[in-house]
């Protein structure tokens, strides 16, 4: 009996200690730790992707955006308001010709070194250095040789921007450039130190290490795939107005609803980009919903090469009169936070002294079914038949993408007759049949690149690339040019009202949408940008409100 | 052995060569571009980056060139993920899906062979209409529901519990491990629990079972040495395919548990027409499966002595 005794003492110990074994490996080094504390000054993020390039000077995609916008700094950058001031610059002259930035003295790099003027003028000639082959190549193109050094033309060292000293900084301007200071907080144009990027060669910018760091953060870890962390950077010239010390993100899932259950876990400060599933669980909870504009504004854009239907006005406007974006946003769609449009120009852009679109309404077409009719007559007539082929409409194989196809398929074959062929192909597969002109009608969107209005007008001038549906016209892009060249604010207005007029009475493109972004945010995380232009989410401003009970 | 041994090596070179050539012809008459990004570059840009990665060769070229680099060793640089060479995206991702995979593998195995087993034993009584019942729901349903169902089952547990026994997602500790394993094996537990249930039931009506019954061996001997023994080797055979199924197709678990695998880069590569790493993943993939199948007829003859590799029987 006492042997059995002591037998199955040893026993539970046994299991018990099993049982602490496996507890502890549960939960040993897991990251269990909270979406944000306010003793440490740390948030914890979930990211929808590895940043695929943070070499600012290649570099294009949103993701890597959101982390340059932390740990990088241009001459400019935005402040809390989305407002452009000083950043390495601390003051600048714009002129016809040219421009002049006066660096700060106390902008550094994370080794400690200075941020020089010749930072500048190095990464300004990588970007258009042809064997770099930056795709932002062409947003430089204002500054005097940088077609011609991108072409191969001229040596990258013609390149019209010169260091006349360490910290002044001498851009020449080929043409008048109202948008330039606008350029400078764009992440094409950061500067870059000469000695470290070229000791690291083909490493630059493929691991935390092989960096270095001018902005509000540093990345202090990086483990590809996995997790990213950036610490508040010591040697930051604006370090006392940062109040985070890590901005901590262990995880990197495409997945939203993955990103949402963290939420609720509260593992995350932050749930960004809500489907409609975790919308209906959010609201189910009680969670304050927050919603943004990202910029981005959707259109239907119309083939206009020759052989195509599309190209009949009058078939355009027959289209235009019809459509019903409000009827696509709030029925269709449901995504809270996104506003139908009727402009290429979105709500938050300024115009002379208001917002642009307030001061410059754009017309709405009066979804006049007989109107229509008279133009499909019209068209009919002109293009000489009884009834029009079958028009095919591009559209991409994403929930939205989808609904917005469907709707319209619907939508023309009901109010005018007309067939329409849905063409539903993936991301690159879509590109490239927008790029050989593959459709008749394509739903197309636009993000801009830097804050001023000609980010969105130049889309149709007959020049862009980005014209995917090659329209062409002489009033336009005599507007666009007046809009490029002028330094006049109010003569500049004066030609954007002008191209928002044309692309209404061209039916140039049917606008269906300002794209509005679902989020949900820990209610003691405040300042947080979320922002069409230099990178989204950002932090830089960012803080925690004390826990209630202390 | 040996002869054996080299005979299946050579014949897997040539399988790898032919994956390789078939996934480079198909993925280049894909319509689409690998170089397109939502916004157009002017002609000289493109033709710049056509020249950084090669695509300004004729595809016969390309196709010599990727064989050149592919003997080294190299697969290049990817096209998405820009400094980073597919070799390192490899080497650093492919150790955490093995890792998941094995432990998937274990639960896998290990609860194909109990509840295969169980039926067998309880054939046609209540235990395995419940297990069978399951096996066909772990069978049908997608694998991204029960990852679903598996995160919300932590979140409801966590919240439950007032503190996080269990991570929602990430990766670190065994507590990140145990439910994406778990789901990620589910679908070759099913499999393997069919398999182990009609390779049990046909031993039990073997004749050197009626023989150990009629000898009066113990029924749990006669379990345990006879009929668990002879009724696991086809379980075994399957072994080997299953390892790279599991290894190759954590994308979705990967993606709903924030997993950094291989099996996300691999995907995504295909969506974005990434060139390198479609290769580079493809090429490795073919020979860990070709590598894994060898294996696993090698240890075939280990463990039934009536096969015995290379050895002809008269």
């Amino acid at each position: 009996m006492g042997f059995f005794r002591w037998h199955s003492v040893a026993g539970i110990q046994r299991i018990t200690g099993m049982w602490c074994l496996l507890f502890c490996l549960m939960s040993s080094g897991s990251v269990q730790a909270e979406g944000l504390d306010y003793e440490s000054r740390t948030i914890r993020l979930a990211m929808s992707q590895e940043p695929p390039d943070l070499n600012a000077i290649t570099s294009t995609d949103s993701v890597s955006g959101m982390i340059l916008g932390h740990v990088m700094e241009g001459l400019l950058r935005y402040d809390a308001e989305g407002n452009l001031v000083g950043g390495v610059a601390e003051r600048w002259q714009l002129r016809d010709d040219g421009a002049t930035f006066w660096l700060r003295k106390d902008a550094r790099w994370s080794d400690g070194s200075r941020v020089t003027a010749q930072d500048f003028v190095f990464s300004w000639q990588q970007a258009v250095t042809p064997s770099v082959a930056s795709e932002y190549a062409s947003i430089l193109f204002p500054i005097t040789n940088a077609q011609a050094v991108n072409e191969g033309r001229m040596d990258p060292s013609q390149l019209g921007v010169r260091a006349l000293d360490d910290h002044t900084l001498e851009v020449s301007l080929h043409q008048p450039c109202p948008y330039f200071l606008g350029l400078t907080a764009f992440r094409t144009l950061f500067p870059v130190k000469e000695s470290f990027y070229t000791a690291r060669g083909s490493r630059y910018g493929a691991d935390a290490e092989d960096l270095l760091y001018n902005g509000p953060f540093t990345l202090s870890k990086w483990v590809h795939g996995a997790s990213v962390s950036m610490s508040k950077n010591p040697h930051y010239w604006n370090r006392d107005n940062i109040w985070l010390n890590l901005i901590d993100i262990p995880y990197i899932t495409e997945d939203a609803n993955a990103r949402m259950n963290l939420y609720r876990d509260h593992k995350v400060a932050i749930a960004s980009d809500l489907n409609s599933e975790s919308l209906e669980g959010a609201l189910r909870e009680r969670m304050q919903i927050k919603t943004f504009l990202d910029g981005a504004i959707f259109y239907i854009e119309f083939n206009q090469r020759a052989d195509r239907v599309t190209r009949n006005r009058h078939l355009r406007k027959a289209i235009q009169q019809v459509f019903n974006t409000d009827d696509l946003v709030y029925k269709v769609m449901g995504s809270p936070g996104s506003y139908p449009t009727y402009t290429l120009f979105p709500r938050w852009m300024k115009g002379e002294k208001d917002f642009f679109v307030r001061e410059h309404p754009a017309q709405k077409p009066e979804l006049n079914m007989e109107k229509a009719r008279r133009y499909l007559d019209k068209a009919k007539q002109e293009l000489g038949v009884e009834t029009l082929p079958p028009i095919t409409l591009l559209a991409d194989d994403s929930p939205g993408g989808q609904k917005t196809a469907e709707y319209l398929q619907t939508m023309l074959g009901q109010a005018l007759g007309l067939e329409i062929r849905v063409d539903m192909q993936i991301f690159k597969q879509r590109l490239a049949k927008m790029g050989t002109g593959e459709f008749d009608l394509v739903v197309s969107g636009w993000g801009p690149d830097y804050d001023d209005l000609l980010t969105y007008a130049d889309l149709f001038a007959s020049h862009n690339m980005n014209n995917r549906g090659r329209y062409a016209s002489e009033e336009y892009d005599h507007w666009v040019e007046v809009a490029q060249r002028s330094l006049d604010v109010s003569e500049r207005v004066h030609a954007f009202d002008q191209l928002q007029r044309i692309i209404f009475e061209d039916a140039v493109i049917v606008p269906l949408y300002e794209r509005g972004r679902v989020y949900v945010n820990h209610p003691r995380l405040k300042g947080v940008s979320r922002r069409a232009l230099g990178g989204d989410p950002n932090f830089n401003f960012a803080y925690i409100e004390p826990p209630a009970d202390s | 052995m040996t002869q054996f041994i080299l005979k299946r090596l050579l014949s897997g070179v040539i399988t790898i060569w032919f994956i390789a050539t078939a996934t480079f012809i198909g993925m280049h008459s894909v319509p689409g571009d690998p170089l397109a990004n939502e916004k157009a570059v002017a002609p000289e840009i493109r033709r710049n980056l056509e020249a950084r990665y090669g695509l300004d060769k004729p595809v016969w070229q390309q196709y010599g060139i990727f064989l050149g680099n592919m003997l080294r060793g190299d697969f290049g640089i990817s096209f998405t993920q820009k400094n980073r060479y597919v070799n390192d995206i490899i080497r650093e991702h492919f150790p955490v899906s093995a890792v998941l995979g094995v432990l998937a593998l274990i639960i896998a195995t290990v609860g194909g062979v109990i509840w295969g087993a169980l039926t067998a034993v309880y054939r046609d009584r209540w235990p395995d209409s419940v297990i069978m019942f399951l096996v066909v729901i772990a069978v049908s349903v997608p694998s991204f529901v029960f990852a679903m169902l598996g995160q919300l089952g932590i979140l409801a547990m966590n919240e439950w519990l007032g503190f996080s026994l269990l991570p929602v997602a990430g990766w670190g500790s065994f507590g990140h491990m145990l439910v994406p394993a778990l789901v990620l094996g589910l679908g070759t537990m099913a499999y393997l629990t069919r398999l182990m249930r009609s390779s049990m039931l046909e031993v039990t009506s073997a004749d050197y079972i009626r023989t150990a019954k009629a000898k009066g061996v113990p029924p749990l001997r006669i379990f345990y040495k006879h009929q668990l023994r002879n009724a696991i080797l086809p379980v075994i055979t399957v072994l080997g395919p299953s390892i790279a199924a599991i290894t190759t197709g954590g994308f979705v678990v990967e993606l709903v548990f924030a997993i950094p695998g291989l099996g996300r880069f691999f995907v995504q590569a295909v969506q974005q027409l990434d060139y390198t790493v479609i290769m580079g993943t493809t090429v490795f993939y073919g020979a860990f499966l070709v590598i894994m199948v060898l294996l696993v007829d090698i240890l075939y003859g280990f463990i039934d002595p009536r096969i015995r590799v290379g050895k002809v029987r008269g």
